[in-house]
C-alpha cells in the first residue's frame, strides 16, 4: 500500500507542476534560505500566514499556488488541524492545492517525531514530494539525528531529491553520493540515467551522468548480494527455529516413550487458537490500552490448554499403545484429523491475531536488510525454549527421571520411579510446548485449521534427521533442514525446495540410518 | 504387533472367493443389464460404476496389506504410486480426447492454456494403449524399486520409513500440483472422452470397465495369496515379528522388504489405471498424504494381515463414505478420525478379526476363567 500511497503523491505533484507556473520553483528554492527560521514558528508574522491560509482557496491558481508556496516556506505543523479544516470543505482545486502543502507540512514536523519509524517514513515520503526544500530539512534533521538507520534513510532521501535537481553538478554528486550509501531506493532513477546517457543522441553531460551512475549501480549490486545473502541467513534461522520449537517435542516424547505424535501440529494449533481467544476476550472486555497485554497473558493460556489436551490424548489414546510405534502414529493422526475438524467448523477458516505493538515494525540491522521483529521474536523464544528443556533434562529431578525411563523403562520402573506418571508429565509437557509454538506462530501468519499441517512434515524430518530423542541431534537437524530449505528456495522455488530436501534426507539416512545422533547400546534396534 | 489370528481353513476361504466371484462378476452386472429399471432388483448404472470405484481401492489395499499387514512395513506413500498408475493412464486418455477438446486442439486443454505449444516427451510413449498400459505399472514399480533401494539398504525401518514415505507423498503432491511439470496442475487431467474408440460416457463400457476390474482383483487376490503361502512368504511373516532374528537366520531381510514394496506398488499403479477411466478424473488431491493415509485405514478396519480383510476394508469404508458424505458432509473428517482412533487402539484385527473371534467363540465352549462368580477383569 505504501507505493500506491507515493503514486498518487506522484500524481499530485505532477498535477501541480502543470498548474502552476514556474516562478514558484524559483520562489521555494529561495526560501530554503529561510528555513530555520522557518522552523522555530511562533517567530514568523502572523498576518502573511493567515492571509494565505484564505488565498489557498482564492479561485486563480496563480493566487493559489503563491499562498501554498508561502505556506510550506512559512508554515509549520501547528498549521495542519486548519489546513484539514479547509480541505475537508474544499472544492477540487483548492485539494490539489493544499495537498503537497500538508504533506510536506506533516513530514517536515513528523522528522523530529519522538517514533524512529516515524521519522524514517517520514524521511521516506519526503522524496515522493520532490520538493528542493526538503533536502535541506532532511540535511539538518539527519544532523541531530541519533539512531543510524534513520539517519541513513535520511540522508538517502536529500540525494534522491537532489537527483531531480536541473544542476548537472548537483546531479553528479547526488548519483556518487547514493553509490557510496548503497541506496537501493535509488536505483531504478540511476538505471534511468543510465539508459538515457547510453543512447545515440546522449548529449556530452549525459553521457557523464552515466559513467558515474554505471559505477555507483555497481557499488549497490555488490552490496545488495551481501544484504540478501545475510537475509537468507535469517529466513533460514527464523524458520529453522519455528521448527526447532515443533520438533523438540516431538523428539523429547519419541525418545521417552516411542511415541510418533502426528497431532502435534493440532496441539501447536490448540496453541494458536487459545492465543486467539485470548484476544478475543481482551476486546470483549478490557479498555483498548490494555489490548497489548493480552499477548503475554496468551502465553500461559496457550501452553496450558494445549498441555490439558495432550494429557487427555495420552490417557484416552495413547496409553493403550505403548511400544507400538506405527499404531500410535496412526491413532495420533485420527486425533489430528478431528481436531482440525473440530476447528474448522468451531472457528470457521480464517482467524488472525492483532501482534501488539511491541512486535510491529522491525529493525534495520545494515543497509538493505530489514529485520522484523516478529521473526527475532521467534528466534529467541527458540533459544529461551533450548534453555528450558537443557535445564529440566538435565538439571531438575523431573529430568533424572525421564532420562532414566527413557534410557531403560523396566529397570527405571524397578528402582522405584513412577514411569506410568513420568510419562504423563512429559507428554503434557511437550504438548505445552507445542502449545507455545502455536503462540508464537500467531504472529508470523494467519490462525486457521491448516497451520499444523504445513510444518509437520518438515518437523517430522528433523526428529528422523536428528536421531530419536536427541535434543543435540534435533537442533543441528532443524538448523540443516531449515536453513537449507531458505537457501534452495530462491534458486528452485518453494516446491522443490521441499523435493530436494526429501532428497537429501534419504541420501543422509544412507550415510546414517539412525540419524545424527544415534542411540547405542543394547536398546539401539528396539 | 498383535498376533493375527492365522487359521488354516482354505477350504472356505476358496468357496468365498468363488462366491464373491460370482456375485462381483456375473450377478451385479447382470442385474445392471436384466431387470427393468423401476424393479427393485435393477442396480444403477451409477451404483455399479461406484462399486468398481470401490473395487479398485481393494486392489491398491491388497498391496498395502501385503507390505504392511504381512511385511510390518507401513508405506504412507501408496497415493503416490497410485497416481503414477492413474496419471500414465490418464495421458493416454487425454490424448485420446484429440480434436474433440474445448479448443480443439490435439493437444490436452491445459497445455493449450498453459501456453505449451509441442507435446512434452515423457507424453509420447501415451499416444498407445500399450505404453500407457506398460507405464501404469512399470512407472511405480520402477520409482519403487529405485526409493526402496535406497529406504531398505540403509535399513531404515518402522517409523523411520513411514515418515519418509509420508514426505515422499507430500513432495509427490506439491510436485504433481505444479503447472511446469506439465501434468495439468490442480485441475489435473479429465474430460476424457474415449477408451480404444469406445465412448466413455456409455454404460456398456462402463459395465466393461466393472468386469476388468473384477477380474484384476481377482487375480491380485490369487498372486498376492500365492505369495502369502510361499515360503517367502512365511520369511516376510517372521520379518515382522522379528527383523533381527530373520537376520541372524542368515536371511536378508532388506530384499524381501524390496520384493514386496515393488509389488505392492505393482498393485497401486493397476488400480489407479483402472480408477481412472471409471471415475473420469485424476487430480493431484488423490494423491496426496490425507489419501495415502486413507489406505491404511481400509486395511486397519478390514482386518490386516489377511487378504479378505483388505478387500472387505477398502469397500466397506468407501461405502460408508459416499453415503454418510451425502448426509453429514461437515462429518466425515470426524468419523474418519474416529475410525483411525477407535479401530488401532480397539480393534487391532478389525472387521475380519470380529467376525472371527465372534464365529469361533460359537464353536469352543467358554473358557473356564469366564464362568460365573469370577466377573473380575
Amino acid at each position: 500500500m505504501i507505493g500506491l500511497d507515493r503514486i498518487s503523491k506522484y500524481v499530485v505533484a505532477l498535477v501541480l507542476s502543470v498548474i502552476l507556473p514556474i516562478g514558484f520553483l524559483s520562489t521555494s528554492t529561495l526560501a530554503a534560505d529561510a528555513v530555520p527560521s522557518a522552523t522555530s514558528g511562533s517567530a514568523s508574522p502572523v498576518n502573511p500566514i493567515e492571509q494565505a491560509l484564505i488565498d489557498i482557496k482564492n479561485e486563480d491558481a496563480a493566487v493559489r499556488s503563491a499562498a501554498a508556496a508561502l505556506l510550506i516556506e512559512k508554515g509549520d505543523a501547528s498549521l495542519l488541524p486548519k489546513l484539514d479544516e479547509i480541505r475537508a470543505e474544499a472544492d477540487r482545486a483548492t485539494r490539489q492545492a493544499i495537498k503537497p502543502v500538508i504533506d510536506l507540512l506533516k513530514n517536515h514536523a513528523n522528522l523530529t517525531s519522538e517514533q524512529a519509524d516515524t521519522r524514517r517514513s517520514a524521511a521516506a515520503d519526503l522524496v515522493g514530494t520532490g520538493r528542493p526544500e526538503a533536502t535541506t530539512w532532511l540535511e539538518e534533521a539527519a544532523a541531530k539525528e541519533q539512531v543510524w538507520w534513520v539517519k541513513y534513510t535520511m540522508e538517502e532521501s536529500a540525494q534522491l531529491i537532489r537527483l531531480r535537481s536541473e544542476d548537472h553538478a548537483v546531479k553528479l554528486l547526488a548519483i556518487k553520493k547514493l553509490g557510496e550509501l548503497r541506496s537501493q531506493n535509488g536505483l531504478s532513477a540511476l538505471k534511468e540515467l543510465l539508459e538515457a546517457g547510453t543512447q545515440s543522441g546522449a548529449t556530452e553531460q549525459q553521457r557523464a551522468l552515466a559513467d558515474s551512475a554505471q559505477t555507483s549501480i555497481g557499488q549497490i549490486d555488490s552490496w545488495s548480494w551481501w544484504a540478501g545473502a545475510v537475509e537468507t541467513l535469517f529466513r533460514g534461522i527464523s524458520l529453522s527455529s519455528i521448527l526447532l520449537i515443533m520438533s523438540l517435542g516431538l523428539a523429547i516424547v519419541f525418545g521417552l516413550m516411542g511415541v510418533i505424535n502426528m497431532a502435534h501440529g493440532e496441539l501447536m494449533m490448540v496453541g494458536a487458537y487459545a492465543t486467539f481467544v485470548t484476544q478475543q476476550a481482551f476486546i470483549a472486555w478490557f479498555s483498548p490500552e490494555s489490548f497489548d497485554w493480552y499477548f503475554p497473558v496468551a502465553l500461559p493460556v496457550a501452553f496450558l490448554s494445549a498441555a490439558l489436551f495432550g494429557l487427555v490424548l495420552e490417557a484416552t489414546v495413547i496409553r493403550f499403545l505403548y511400544g507400538r510405534l506405527l499404531e500410535t502414529l496412526l491413532a495420533t493422526w485420527g486425533v489430528s484429523l478431528i481436531l482440525m475438524q473440530a476447528a474448522r467448523v468451531y472457528f470457521g477458516d480464517l482467524t488472525a491475531v492483532i501482534a501488539p505493538q511491541a512486535l510491529r515494525g522491525g529493525v534495520q540491522v545494515m543497509v538493505g536488510v530489514y529485520l522484523p521483529f516478529n521473526r527475532i521474536f521467534i528466534i529467541i523464544l527458540s533459544i529461551i525454549c533450548v534453555l528450558g528443556i537443557y535445564f529440566l533434562l538435565f538439571r531438575s529431578n523431573l529430568g533424572v527421571r525421564v532420562r532414566a525411563v527413557t534410557q531403560n523403562r523396566s529397570m527405571s520402573a524397578c528402582l522405584g520411579i513412577p514411569t506410568r506418571k513420568v510419562d504423563s508429565y512429559t507428554f503434557a509437557f511437550a504438548s505445552g510446548l507445542a502449545g507455545i509454538a502455536g503462540w508464537a506462530l500467531t504472529m508470523v501468519g494467519n490462525v486457521d485449521p491448516g497451520l499444523g499441517q504445513n510444518y509437520i512434515v518438515d518437523a517430522f524430518m528433523v526428529v528422523v534427521t536428528g536421531g530419536v530423542g536427541k535434543l543435540a541431534g534435533t537442533i543441528w537437524a532443524s538448523l540443516g533442514i531449515g536453513g537449507l530449505n531458505k537457501l534452495i528456495e530462491p534458486v528452485s522455488g518453494a516446491v522443490y525446495g521441499k523435493v530436494f530436501i526429501l532428497v537429501g534426507v534419504i541420501l543422509f539416512l544412507q550415510w546414517r540410518p539412525q540419524g545424527l545422533f544415534a542411540a547405542k547400546g543394547r536398546n539401539a534396534d528396539a | 504387533m498383535p498376533e493375527p489370528v492365522v487359521t488354516h481353513q482354505n477350504s472356505r476361504e476358496t468357496l468365498s472367493f468363488y462366491v464373491a466371484g460370482f456375485v462381483l462378476l456375473v450377478l451385479l452386472p447382470v442385474l445392471n443389464v436384466l431387470p427393468n429399471e423401476d424393479s427393485w432388483l435393477y442396480l444403477s448404472d451409477f451404483r455399479l460404476n461406484q462399486f468398481g470405484k470401490f473395487l479398485c481401492f481393494a486392489i491398491l489395499a491388497l498391496g498395502l496389506d501385503l507390505i504392511w499387514g504381512y511385511c510390518g512395513v507401513l508405506s504412507m506413500g501408496q497415493g503416490v504410486f497410485f497416481g503414477f498408475g492413474a496419471y500414465c493412464m490418464g495421458m493416454y486418455l487425454a490424448l485420446q480426447i484429440g480434436k474433440e477438446s474445448v479448443y480443439g486442439s490435439e493437444l490436452p486443454d491445459f497445455m493449450v492454456w498453459t501456453q505449451v505449444k509441442e507435446l512434452p516427451f515423457f507424453w509420447y510413449p501415451f499416444k498407445s494403449f500399450a505404453g500407457a498400459l506398460l507405464g501404469a505399472i512399470l512407472v511405480p514399480v520402477l520409482f519403487a524399486t529405485i526409493f526402496g533401494l535406497l529406504a531398505f539398504r540403509s535399513r531404515i525401518k518402522g517409523v523411520y520409513f513411514a515418515i519418509i514415505t509420508q514426505a515422499l507423498a507430500f513432495a509427490a503432491w506439491l510436485v504433481f500440483n505444479r503447472n511446469e511439470t506439465r501434468l495439468g496442475g490442480t485441475n489435473g487431467l479429465t474430460d476424457f472422452k474415449q477408451l480404444l474408440g469406445y465412448r466413455l460416457s456409455d454404460p456398456s463400457t462402463q459395465r466393461w470397465l466393472y468386469i476388468m476390474t473384477v477380474l484384476a482383483l481377482g487375480a491380485a487376490y490369487l498372486f498376492c495369496r500365492w505369495i502369502v503361502a510361499s515360503r517367502a512368504g512365511k520369511v516376510l511373516i517372521a520379518i515382522r515379528d522379528s527383523e533381527s532374528r530373520v537376520t541372524f537366520s542368515g536371511y536378508t531381510p532388506w530384499m524381501f522388504k524390496l520384493f514386496v514394496f515393488v509389488v505392492a506398488a505393482g498393485l497401486a499403479g493397476l488400480s489407479g489405471m483402472l480408477y481412472v477411466p471409471q471415475v473420469g478424473i485424476i487430480t493431484p488431491a488423490q494423491i496426496g498424504v490425507l489419501p495415502s493415509l486413507e489406505v491404511v485405514i481400509w486395511v486397519a478396519v478390514g482386518g490386516r494381515g489377511t487378504l479378505i480383510g483388505a478387500i472387505l476394508g477398502a469397500v466397506a469404508v468407501n461405502y460408508g463414505r459416499s453415503v454418510l458424505t451425502n448426509y453429514f458432509p461437515e462429518a466425515w473428517p470426524f468419523i474418519l478420525g474416529g475410525l483411525f482412533v477407535i479401530v488401532v487402539t480397539m480393534f487391532p484385527d478389525g472387521l475380519l478379526g470380529m467376525i472371527r473371534k465372534l464365529t469361533e467363540r460359537k464353536k469352543t465352549p467358554a473358557p473356564l476363567i469366564k464362568a460365573e462368580g469370577s466377573t473380575a477383569a
